[in-house]
């Protein structure tokens, strides 16, 4: 891990010193991609407008529908002209040039067979750092699909598409000859691969910073040439991009309140140029080891549906792993965890905060455990911990308050500004700033989730087991796994495998020991946890909202989307608007089974049960509102 | 058997009128006994053990004129004489007796040999290698009292435990023989060979049928778990061409006679067959039957099974043919079909009616550049869309392109050199031909010169289209000539560390370019991942096309040096390389044939239905598995 973290290399170190300008202007040679040099724009829509495939479903269309073939396949070159990029250097020159600000990298480079990058996305800024560090490093610059909101800013969008982006439109499930020239035109492009192809497999940004679950469908497209032996192979590259703090910080933390994102626009784009002068840290891109599409695929036999999927969530498992974590989201984590307990304990609004020192000692409590999970974690060893704890503090000033060697989470208005007159608020104003706030520092602590994920599954099993055969064990891990299987990225099918992982990591920390069929909690557990191990049951029937969390309608819509594979919950298909049928039976039996377990808060996976705990939470909480009235989805969807 | 020997000489009998008469038609009368006569089996006659009859190729000693461990004439190979310089030897060949100065560098450089890492073949068969035979003393003496001709010389028998594949040929190289037939019969007719066959389910012996000796599928093997006596069935003395058939264009052959022999004693009469695998200066006409060969020229005369007009073959339930020759029937199922391809795990095929055809009054080659393989295939797709294709029509690759370039003789003038040159000069600069991505196609026109020189202009304008340029005649015929000579080649690598093979396929237009590109590049792949030191030459060319799909014939050869076990290595790659072709969309075979090579992967091409209706014939035809070789099923 360390030796991964040592070939970081700043790419800004030069940038620093001289003129962004000449940098911008600096010839652009790429090595040549597969030999083939770059098509012409026009050319490539030809090729698609010319495919066999297009071809077949415009014939097809054509008959299903009466019009004659010309009319459809002016409505396919129509489509392809929205959708079509028209890469050109001067207008990544002139990004090169803006963008020059705060980046850091490492890069390792492949090139044979047609690549496709898969970075995560997190942020607006994705796709113009990736477009930006491959013409640093004079690689091809890839295409890249873009959501068609981006196309509603006038001139920037132009520049996006011209800078290699094409757009495709959010939903176009039902649209055959839209898909059909979509699908032609990213094979197209990389069956002739003059460029990368890039785009993100979580389909749109997280908002709470977990990997969302994969959208198959641009991967199916991408792995099909191979499939079908168009191209020998095609490599897939997962890039981890990760912010120290995101740019969109707290707009995220409102939309999953509920307030609706922002239209995309230019003059927005402009309004929000006062992030500049911010200090976001840094920014890490890791590049993956290039998965070969040939090497992992079954070849024949096995269903070409469920290989997508697999390697999707493979894949975004593989940005996870190599995400860096800055000290700030453990730090995060363990003031987050902190609130809860005081809440939980003291049942007192007056938050406490944690000193500075205990947050220190914890701190480097935690990181060492993560790393013993296999977390990349970018804590510089050098420093003394408090040097990073307070720098870490200081850059997320927004979020975190420092007062009398105490650290809070700023979710009070009052101790902040004592002199400030208090302006009136309402109590609805009040819970949404704290819920911000909260669902902001949530989602740094959410960039560990992955780290603790299958251990706290395992641990959250254990505890609500009835004994410690293995087999219960084991079915109590797969029905949790199940439940979260929206909340978090658990390729499906491979219980067998997280509960092994699970065990594994957490007999390597001591905390367990396994055997042939029992698995008992050693003794070492109480040592290793420098706070006091405290117990709490959530009343599932109190819908008091002691975990802001619940409000995020991202966790609504999973908990929501768990209830509904439960069973729990049903779809009723109305004429206009669809409706939720809550099975109370079924939800009873759901919350024995979650509520029976002594939900233990003990240090090592506390904050991946309070998490979980969260999510249960919300999953009473979303089943109380149906309960009460019968809401329509549409309500609860994105 | 009664009633069929009748009715055999009934047939004959008529046959023999016929003949009479068709003779009386016949120009060239001066060979006529020999030819246009319905021969009598000579088997009891005294001249068996004489090579009875001039200008035929195949002795019984085989080892006699040719080689044991290697490709074709024992005078004839290939070899870099002092001056570091490659020649062919020999007189048999166009080549022969030439230099070739580039080959060398060609060999050098793309597979990083060299002249002084030798790997000499064992000097010459060590007899004690060789396991003493398990004879079956009943059937051998029953044998001995029909007067056919057999041996349980060791040489004999190795010669006929192997066909051309490159584990066989390079185990031999090593002095290494595993099972070998315990002995070889020679039948000079088809009636030997229902005896033999009558024997053998007899005494339970096992017979594996042998013609030319050409299997690349492993055809040939003797298997190793085979504890009954095997009897190798010679089919080489059964050569004769019965009668030929004006009025009808057929011709009564002999199964075992091989292919140069049958086109050049046709020719004589001033007919052909038409029928010219790669093999065909060894392979037989039984082989062909039995594996459903293919002729380079099929776009005239058709494959095997279109040549086809009556077929007899012995089998342990008695000889099976048709009643007559009608063109075509409808009969149920066609049982010429399931002899075509059966490799000789159903019986041995003796006499064939074949079609025959004028010999064509014109013949001329001719060659076209492309500016890419992608080109040349589009080119070939319009041909065969257009069905104009000429007598034969290949697409070789780049690598294979310059794999010709390395074998032109030396040019006797300064003239020639000076025009090759400007032909380079003026593909390479004034067209812009990348030298690195073209490739050519070669063209074999046949018939009518007047329709030849139609037909030539109707091709060449089509590759027009595509960007051809046409690359004239030397090209083209070159590209031919390889063919023929590219198994002794395979003997030139051997002796420096470099080893080879073909194999080729059958696929859809659609997935031609897919195909090529996607198994050649497995081979280098492959080759890499097995710890090959050097970089492997992976080509391919389009060698046959139809309405729906072409046959693509792959190359692959790499230097060994540095390999414990190159022979595992290779067969490794070669299985990746099939199972990449069957991933494409491609045949198991075009013409090869099965074996035991790819028997694997059988029951995947043609359904368990389908293995259980192959296996009921066999269950059927020989319960007694007295045909053993154990190909295809």
């Amino acid at each position: 891990m360390l030796k991964k973290r040592d070939d970081f290399e700043d790419i800004l170190e030069e940038r620093r010193t001289s003129s962004d300008l000449r940098y911008a202007l600096r010839c652009y040679t790429p090595a040549l991609y597969k030999g083939v040099t770059p098509c012409h724009s026009g050319l490539l829509k030809s090729m698609v407008l010319q495919s066999d495939q297009l071809t077949y479903v415009i014939r097809q269309i054509s008959k299903e529908t009466g019009k004659a073939t010309a009319d459809v396949q002016e409505e396919a070159s129509a489509i392809l002209e929205e959708m079509a990029h028209s890469l050109q250097l001067n207008t990544v020159r002139f990004f090169a040039f803006s963008l020059c600000k705060v980046f850091k990298t490492l890069f390792k480079s492949i090139c044979e067979h047609p690549v496709v990058l898969l970075p995560s996305h997190r942020s607006y800024m994705d796709f113009l750092l990736m477009s930006y560090l491959l013409f640093t490093y004079d690689l091809s610059l890839p295409v890249i699909a873009a959501g068609m909101d981006f196309m509603g800013m006038k001139v920037i969008g132009e520049m996006l598409r011209m800078s290699g982006a094409f757009f495709i439109r959010r939903s176009f499930g039902g649209d055959q000859l839209y898909w059909t020239v979509f699908s032609e035109y990213v094979r197209t492009m990389l069956k002739i691969g003059y460029a990368p192809v890039e785009f993100f497999l979580e389909g749109t940004r997280s908002r709470t910073a977990k990997s969302l679950t994969p959208k198959l469908g641009l991967l199916n497209i991408a792995m099909d040439p191979f499939l079908k032996g168009e191209v020998y192979d095609v490599h897939v590259v997962p890039v981890s991009i990760s912010y120290e703090r995101i740019l969109e910080e707290t707009l995220y933390a409102r939309e999953l309140l509920g307030i609706p994102k922002p239209k995309e626009s230019t003059s927005g784009l402009f309004k929000a140029r006062k992030v500049l002068s911010e200090d976001y840290g840094s920014i890490h891109v890791y590049f993956g080891q290039p998965v070969s599409v040939r090497n992992t695929s079954p070849r024949g036999g096995e269903d070409v549906q469920s290989f997508v999927s697999d390697s999707a969530y493979k894949l975004v498992r593989l940005q996870e792993e190599n995400m860096v974590l800055k000290p700030w989201v453990l730090l995060a984590s363990l003031l987050l965890q902190n609130h809860h307990q005081n809440q939980n304990h003291q049942d007192q609004n007056q938050d406490q905060g944690m000193a500075v020192d205990q947050l220190t000692e914890q701190a480097l409590w935690l990181r060492d455990v993560s790393r013993q999970y296999g977390a990349f974690l970018h804590w510089p060893d050098h420093i003394p911990p408090s040097e990073v704890v307070s720098s870490s503090l200081s850059l997320h000033g927004g979020l975190v308050r420092l007062c009398e060697g105490r650290v809070h989470l700023a979710v009070e208005q009052g101790p902040s500004s004592p002199g400030e007159a208090l302006s009136p608020v309402t109590p609805e104003e009040e819970l949404l700033n704290r819920a911000v706030v909260l669902l902001s520092c949530a989602s740094y602590r959410n960039q560990a989730l992955h780290v603790f994920l299958r251990p706290a599954l395992l641990a959250s099993a254990l505890h609500t087991a009835a004994s410690t055969q293995k087999h219960e064990v084991f079915n109590i891990f797969s029905f949790l796994r199940n439940i979260f299987s929206n909340e978090f990225i658990l390729c499906p099918g491979a219980t067998v495998q997280d509960f092994e992982e699970a065990c594994f990591l957490l007999v390597k920390t001591g905390v367990l020991q396994v055997t042939q069929h029992e698995v008992l909690v050693t003794e070492a557990d109480t040592e290793l946890c420098p706070s006091s191990p405290t117990c709490w049951i959530p009343s599932s029937k109190d819908t008091s909202l002691r975990y802001t969390e619940v409000l995020s309608s991202d966790l609504q819509k999973n908990s929501l989307a768990a209830l509904l594979r439960l069973g729990a919950v049903q779809k009723i298909k109305g004429a206009d608007h669809e409706t939720l049928k809550v099975d109370k039976v079924m939800v009873n039996s759901l919350e024995d089974t979650l509520g029976n377990g002594r939900w233990m808060d003990s240090a090592h996976w506390l904050q991946q049960i309070l998490f979980i705990s969260a999510v249960l939470e919300a999953v009473t909480f979303t089943y109380n509102m149906k309960e009460r009235e019968a809401i329509s989805s549409s309500k609860i969807s994105d | 058997m009664a009633s069929n020997s009748s009715g055999g000489s009934d047939r004959q009998r008529v046959a023999q009128q016929r003949l009479r008469i068709i003779t009386g038609h016949l120009q060239r009368r001066e060979d006529g006994d020999s030819t246009i006569i319905a021969a009598e089996c000579k088997a009891e006659g005294s001249q068996t053990d004489v090579s009875r009859e001039e200008g035929k190729t195949v002795p019984r000693r085989r080892q006699e004129i040719m080689k044991w461990n290697g490709w074709g004439y024992s005078d004839t190979k290939f070899l870099f004489n002092k001056k570091g310089q490659a020649e062919f030897t020999g007189k048999r060949y166009r080549l022969s007796g030439m230099t070739i100065p580039a080959l060398k560098e060609w060999f050098e450089g793309t597979f990083g040999a060299s002249m002084q890492h030798k790997s000499p073949a064992a000097p010459g068969l060590n007899s004690g290698a060789v396991q003493p035979p398990t004879l079956n003393e009943a059937f051998l003496e029953e044998l001995k009292s029909t007067g056919i001709p057999f041996s349980h010389d060791a040489e004999d028998r190795v010669f006929r435990a192997h066909g051309h594949c490159l584990h066989e040929i390079f185990a031999l190289r090593e002095g290494k023989v595993g099972r070998v037939p315990d002995m070889v019969v020679w039948p000079n007719c088809h009636d030997d060979v229902v005896k033999i066959v009558e024997l053998a389910c007899k005494h339970d012996v096992c017979l594996i049928p042998y013609g030319g000796g050409t299997s690349v599928s492993s055809g040939l093997e003797c298997p190793p778990e085979e504890t009954r006596c095997i009897v190798s069935v010679d089919t080489s003395q059964m050569n004769r061409i019965l009668w030929i058939d004006e009025k009808n264009l057929t011709a009564h052959v002999e199964a075992g006679i091989v292919g140069q022999d049958l086109e050049r004693l046709l020719n004589e009469s001033g007919y052909c067959t038409g029928h010219e695998p790669d093999s065909m200066e060894f392979s037989s006409l039984g082989g062909w039957v039995a594996t459903r060969a293919s002729g380079m020229k099929k776009n005239i005369y058709g494959n095997i099974e279109d040549l086809v007009v009556h077929v007899k073959m012995v089998t342990p339930q008695g000889v099976i043919e048709k009643s007559c020759r009608g063109p075509r029937m409808s009969t149920g199922p066609d049982i010429h079909h399931f002899i075509m391809g059966s490799e000789g795990t159903l019986g041995v095929v003796t006499e064939v009616t074949m079609k025959i055809r004028p010999m064509p009054e014109y013949q001329k080659y001719g060659s076209v550049v492309f500016p890419n393989f992608e080109q040349g295939v589009a080119c070939l797709r319009e041909v065969a869309k257009q069905r104009c294709a000429p007598a034969s029509i290949r697409l070789m690759d780049n690598e294979q392109f310059k794999f010709g370039h390395a074998l032109k003789p030396q040019v006797s003038s300064m003239f020639t050199s000076f025009l090759d040159g400007l032909k380079k000069f003026y593909i390479t600069k004034f067209k812009g031909f990348d030298p690195d991505r073209l490739c050519v196609a070669t063209l074999l026109f046949e018939g009518g010169r007047e329709k030849v020189l139609q037909h030539e202009k109707q091709v060449y304008d089509i590759a027009a289209k595509f960007g051809g340029l046409a690359a004239g005649e030397d090209n083209g015929q070159r590209g031919y000539m390889l063919t023929f000579v590219i198994a002794y080649l395979r003997d030139l690598g051997m002796e420096y560390y470099v080893i080879g093979e073909s194999f080729e396929t059958s696929v859809p237009w659609d997935r031609v370019l897919d195909i090529c590109r996607n198994v050649k590049a497995r081979i280098i792949g492959e080759c890499k991942n097995k710890g090959v030191q050097f970089q492997p030459l992976s080509t391919c060319r389009v060698t046959q096309t139809y309405d729906t799909g072409a046959c693509v014939y792959f190359y692959f050869a790499f230097n060994y040096r540095g390999l414990s076990d190159p022979v595992h290595v290779y067969e490794q790659v070669e299985r990746a390389a099939r199972e990449e072709i069957l991933a494409n969309g491609g045949s198991l075979s075009h013409h090869h044939g099965v074996g035991k090579l790819r028997k694997k992967w059988m029951r995947e091409t043609v359904s368990n239905v389908g293995m259980g209706m192959l296996q009921s014939v066999k269950d059927y035809v020989d319960p007694k598995n007295i045909f053993g070789n154990r190909n295809l099923l």
